[in-house]
């Protein structure tokens, strides 16, 4: 079963059509490249994942499990975009690291990592000592063995969290920073480290929340040439370690190296879709051949960014 | 009329001075965010609303805000409250300082977490937070640090608006020196009440200084 199945995904804003019907899955541990010019829809379509945007059509799935139907969002009463609680939940299955970092300026390298993870692991020690005590009570109403194995079972998916405890959530944090080389650079503040270091902490954040799937948009478009190698260095060891990725970028190089898939997007349809040999070197369509020819033209010259 | 006996006098007014003061600050300071939330949401009429009350506060003189705080009651209700209870004048003082400066804070405010860019939010909103843990976790420190500059600006000149509140005969320190003035006929007790308002307003000027280079462990 693809850990990730998006189908018919359609979104405008206004009488702009910026999807218009975008399908692909994902296995397990796969990396995605998706490329294309600017204004193809790349990075609506990984906002509509993280639903930072709410698609107008189409469904997505994780793990078989539906996140989101457009045409149920649109006739359900009580809308998933004004439902918190349930979106929180339907967001972490996805992490997303933004083009510009948005790393919280006022806060360390390390608070960074663990703000979000441990706000959420308080509040789950909160529900699962209440769920807890809702279960001590189950069992004690229950007599047979059956019924007492079932009401555990009932309880242990509420009891379940990512962490145990705050020393395991730091353990995490530390190991993860330590994985994108920055753990020297845990007590510093985000105005204090480079671009590429910056989207390294970014990265780290991101995979804290142990995301099933990591999205990158662009994230490498706003650093200096000489600061993008250490981020995609990066993101070649997530691949190795088995981190399933999508990755909008216009780094043609890297995507054939690192993707498992290459999508060519234009004009919000997906134009190309293969491994990256089947994408760069044999395009089917028209679009696509222009585009990789204008790229590598703009690689040989001034462009050059490896 | 001696030096201490009017330095004693002064000093009296002034310690009403300061407690308005201070007063006025702990109230305003939180109604303003409240008032701040109330221009900045996305139900309509609650907007208007807002934006309409900060508009007649700000636009109108502080002293006809105290004439109407004061005397209004009386008028409405046959009993002007604030004439005859104990420190109903101060009290009422209070209340139109409170809500003129909570009306200007929360414009100050409103600038600050405006500034705040769309990608903190959305950073947030991508790590699961609830809207409570980005306000309060996020947005909230940041807007602090950009809005000390605009806040001490104001806070200094409530320092001085304080003495407006002798039109409705709350004796502040300037209320005192005036009566020194036209009962023993000395104008010196009005230059030595100024020095008072000087040494304060340095001493905050000297707190904001300080205020402000603690938050400078972080460039936005």
């Amino acid at each position: 079963m693809s850990i990730l199945e998006v189908k018919g995904i359609k979104k405008s804003f206004g009488s702009t059509e910026v999807l218009k019907g975008i399908d692909f899955s994902l296995e397990k541990g796969e990396v995605i490249a998706i490329i294309g010019s600017s204004g193809s829809g790349k990075t609506t379509l990984l906002r509509c994942l993280n639903f930072l945007e709410f698609a107008d059509e189409g469904t997505i799935s994780v793990s078989g499990e539906l996140l989101y139907d457009g045409a149920a969002e649109k006739v359900a009463k009580k809308k998933l975009k004004n439902n918190d609680k349930l979106l929180r939940k339907k967001r972490l299955h996805f992490g997303l690291v933004f083009q510009n970092f948005n790393l919280f300026p006022h806060k360390t390298v390390m608070a960074n990592l663990l703000l979000a993870p441990s706000l959420q692991l308080k509040s789950d020690l909160r529900a699962a000592k209440r769920a807890e005590k809702q279960m001590d009570r189950a069992l004690k109403k229950a007599s047979t063995e059956e019924e007492k194995a079932e009401i555990k079972k009932l309880f242990a998916e509420k009891i379940k969290r990512d962490y145990k405890d705050a020393e395991e959530l730091r353990a995490k944090a530390e190991e993860t920073l330590r994985r994108v080389g920055l753990i020297d650079k845990r007590n510093n503040y985000p105005c204090q480290l480079s671009g590429g270091q910056q989207q390294r902490v970014a990265i780290a954040r991101a995979l804290v929340m142990n995301p099933d799937i990591l999205c990158f948009d662009e994230p490498t478009s706003a650093l200096d040439p000489e600061l993008t190698g250490e981020v995609l260095k990066v993101i070649r060891e997530l691949k190795d370690s088995d981190t399933t990725m999508i990755v909008v970028t216009h780094e043609m190089e890297f995507a054939r190296d690192v993707a498992d898939k290459v999508i060519y997007m234009a004009d919000g349809v997906i134009e190309e879709a293969g491994t990256p040999e089947e994408v760069f070197l044999h395009p089917k369509s028209e679009k696509a051949k222009a585009f990789l020819t204008s790229r590598s033209n703009a690689a040989k010259g001034t462009d050059d960014l490896d | 009329m001696s030096f201490s006996e009017v330095t004693l006098q002064l000093l009296n007014g002034f310690g009403t001075t300061c407690l308005l003061f201070i007063l006025t600050l702990v109230f305003a300071i939180p109604l303003g965010l409240i008032i701040s939330f109330g221009s900045m949401t996305k139900f309509k009429p609650l907007r208007y609303l807002t934006r309409g009350f900060v508009w007649i506060i700000r636009g109108t003189p502080l002293m006809l805000q105290l004439f109407v705080v004061f005397y209004v009651p009386g008028m409405l209700f046959d009993t002007p409250i604030f004439a005859t209870i104990e420190n109903g004048r101060f009290v009422a003082a209070l209340i139109a300082f409170v809500i003129n400066y909570a009306c200007y804070f929360s414009e100050i405010y409103r600038g600050g977490i405006e500034s705040i860019s769309k990608g903190q939010y959305e950073a947030c909103a991508v790590l699961g937070m609830t809207k409570g843990q980005t306000f309060f976790h996020v947005v909230l420190p940041q807007v602090v640090k950009r809005i000390i500059p605009p806040m001490s600006n104001e806070i200094i000149t409530l320092v001085k608006d304080t003495s407006l509140a002798r039109v409705i005969s709350v004796i502040d320190i300037v209320f005192a020196a005036e009566t020194i003035l036209s009962l023993r006929a000395l104008m010196w007790p009005l230059f030595y009440a100024g020095a008072f308002y000087l040494v304060f307003n340095g001493l905050l000027t000297l707190l904001f200084g300080f205020v402000e280079k603690k938050m400078d462990y972080y460039k936005v």
